[in-house]
């Protein structure tokens, strides 16, 4: 059961992260974004359908692969795109570039690329929200390696013990750059193993289903909400491009049958709106909103030097 | 209005505890018992009783995953003061500390800041060994980011307490096991003492001792047993390790033109380093001599008592270094060995004779 309402803000929310994402790949060749870009296209479903289920006020992290995460959370595209142009007028003013993007205002509290160091942070914003009696929730990006560091142990743990408003989203894509799942981890569910951590709301979800995600997103914002205590979502899903870059994966890199199957499952083919038209007009508005982007990317300033003076909170 | 009276230095940071925690609700204690009975020596007696779980806690055994957690709780406008009963123990959440905490406001260009005090305990004596004896204010001064405060008096360590609580950076506040029962002078109330300013402890006009946190007192010792035979020594108290203070000493060395550092980490690439290379680059021209450095060992920490008196400076091997600064011959401090080689008799494995360990 689905609102069309909502159906639609999932839809949307995916051709913006697809459409922004492609925009990135084709510019990235010319060598003005330099830095590390981690796409998130095929991952598209995930960000849609969390983030349509929560507040601004509610707050997220994330970690390398955020720009789908920041742009469903509401995120500014143009200072998403300076940023990795290295401007002034970045999010994160040139300093963080893709890995690093933060924007406020909507609550997207911050990205960051050391594996699951953002996890217990996002723990510790939710400590905060309950000290102060806030009615927000946290939630918690990462992928299928996250949950081998130490840290994510400790996270969980702590959370379950302090009924933390938390929900940990684990974008469960197979691999670790290039190394696959059953290289890592013995054979046993992640969610399962989370269940046994004390995450009594523990679930498994085909992250290339948007309505999938949203429904059981839905379900469990409320029940965190109520005081329930932490979640867990596990999502399957497949990264389309390689690791890092532009372009799809070298040939050898991850078997091509497995690529082929992930493509007949395209999470924003499968969801489908019937309307040719409104689809039309959503593209057509959103790819001028991303040329505008660009644009305001290309035109802005540089920072200028960095000194000691920018490394203390006044 | 202050009246002072005198307490103890760990007194003194339990009562920055009991103002801190009374004046701003946003401010809480975390850390593996710190609401022991035995009150963290000290620091913490009373203070759970008194303001209740929710405002002073224990946690679980997981530095890294709690430091993220104090981290996040920060950015979300509380002010954690988050304990290691050993710096050794700290090194378990390194990666948080110096990935997360030490560069959030910077890499998302000064949007945020981590108003986070991590409060870190040297150990020393007793055995503790080499993973309960580091100094390793070395470490954590050498990353852009962060403060190291280390706190040689009473005084100094509920003013500077204070002041890292209020700082809405991340701060590590260094405390060393061996002041906790020293006492001095310190005013009700609330007061900071600003972080970043090195203090002159004892003027002189021949050598510029610079020492931190227990070597203060030992270096202050030892040039008030030297005195009498004709040595003037300016002893500078560091104080605050990172962002240093150099004005001060670069001052000092321009009247005395001899500069000794004694640190209380180990001797390469240390802080004792760091000072010699940056008075060198300024004051090279005002130096009579080489700039020396009293350190430990390039060597983790023993645990037999016996090997404590050639491990740790004493106020015999300080005294030492200020004679051949001085071009003095060792014959001179005749006079005095009884006052340098007071650890000659003792076990030298504890500061004082109330102190009987454990911990």
């Amino acid at each position: 059961m689905i609102r069309e309402r909502t159906l639609k803000k999932l839809y949307s929310t995916m051709l913006l992260i697809r459409m922004a994402e492609e925009a990135i790949a084709a510019e990235y060749p010319k060598g003005e974004m330099r830095c590390p870009t981690h796409l998130c296209v095929g991952e598209e479903a995930i960000a849609a359908g969390v983030c349509a289920h929560l507040r601004r006020d509610d707050i997220v992290f994330s970690t390398h692969r955020s720009h789908g995460h920041y742009l469903a959370k509401g995120g500014n595209l143009p200072a998403m795109i300076a940023e990795l142009y290295g401007k002034a007028t970045g999010c994160s003013a040139g300093i963080g570039g893709s890995q690093h993007l933060i924007d406020l205002p909507v609550n997207f509290w911050g990205s960051a690329p050391i594996v699951a160091s953002t996890i217990p942070v996002a723990v510790g914003a939710a400590l905060s929200v309950v000290m102060k009696g806030e009615k927000r929730i946290v939630v918690c990006f990462f992928g299928d390696a996250a949950v081998e560091e130490g840290v994510f142990f400790e996270s969980v743990n702590y959370a379950v013990l302090k009924k933390l408003p938390v929900l940990f989203v684990c974008e469960n894509n197979f691999y670790s750059t290039n190394t696959p799942l059953v290289e890592r981890q013995p054979k046993r569910a992640i969610y399962q193993m989370v269940k046994a951590l004390g995450v009594r709301r523990s679930f498994r979800e085909d992250g290339n289903d948007a309505i999938a995600v949203s429904n059981r997103t839905r379900e469990l914002v409320r029940a965190i909400r109520n005081g329930g205590g932490p979640a867990f979502i596990e999502c399957i899903t497949y990264r389309m491009l390689e690791h890092c870059g532009p372009y799809p994966d070298p040939k050898g890199f991850r078997p091509e049958n497995e690529k082929k199957y992930w493509q007949r499952r395209d999470p924003i083919v499968r969801l489908g709106i019937r309307d040719e038209k409104e689809i039309e007009v959503l593209k057509m508005s959103i790819a001028k909103h991303i040329a505008a982007a660009f644009s305001f990317a290309k035109k802005s300033p540089f920072p200028k030097t960095t000194s000691t003076h920018e490394l203390y909170a006044q | 209005m202050r009246s002072n009276r005198t307490i103890s230095y760990s007194q003194a940071i339990r009562e920055a505890f009991d103002i801190a925690l009374g004046r701003d609700p946003r401010v809480f204690l975390i850390g593996e018992g710190i609401p022991d009975p035995k009150g963290a020596f000290g620091t913490t007696l009373g203070l759970q009783e008194k303001y209740g779980k929710n405002r002073v806690m224990d946690m679980p055994v997981s530095e890294a995953g709690m430091t993220g957690v104090t981290i996040g709780a920060a950015l979300g406008g509380m002010r954690p003061i988050l304990t290691h009963m050993r710096i050794d123990f700290s090194l378990i959440s390194f990666d948080q500390i110096v990935n997360t905490a030490a560069k959030w406001y910077y890499m998302f260009g000064g949007k945020t800041s981590v108003p986070l005090v991590i409060r870190m305990l040297i150990g020393r004596g007793w055995g503790q060994g080499p993973q309960h004896s580091q100094s390793l204010q070395a470490l954590y001064a050498h990353v852009p980011g962060l403060k190291v405060v280390m706190p040689a008096s009473a005084y100094d360590a509920k003013g500077l307490l204070l002041s890292a609580i209020a700082d809405p950076n991340p701060v590590v506040f260094i405390e060393h096991r061996w002041l906790h029962g020293t006492t001095g002078s310190v005013p009700r109330g609330y007061y900071t003492e600003p972080i970043g300013e090195a203090k002159v402890v004892r003027r002189g006009r021949d050598i510029t001792l610079v020492a931190s946190s227990y070597m203060t007192i030992e270096c202050l010792k030892t040039a008030r047993i030297l005195e009498p035979l004709g040595a003037s020594i300016e002893v500078i108290d560091l104080r605050t390790v990172t962002p240093l203070d150099y004005q001060t000493i670069l001052a000092s060395v321009q009247k005395t033109g001899r500069l000794i550092v004694a640190d209380g980490g180990w001797r390469s690439f240390g802080v004792a380093a760091e000072i010699m290379a940056r008075v060198s680059e300024h004051r090279y021209k005002m130096l009579k001599e080489a700039p020396r450095r009293i350190t430990l060992p390039d060597l983790p920490t023993p645990t037999s008592w016996a090997l404590a008196k050639t491990y740790y400076p004493t106020r015999f091997s300080i005294a030492k270094e200020i004679t051949k600064m001085l071009g003095w011959k060792q014959i001179r401090l005749k006079k005095v060995m009884k006052d340098l080689m007071w650890h000659h008799d003792r076990h030298f494995d504890t500061p004082d004779p109330t102190f009987t360990g454990p911990f």
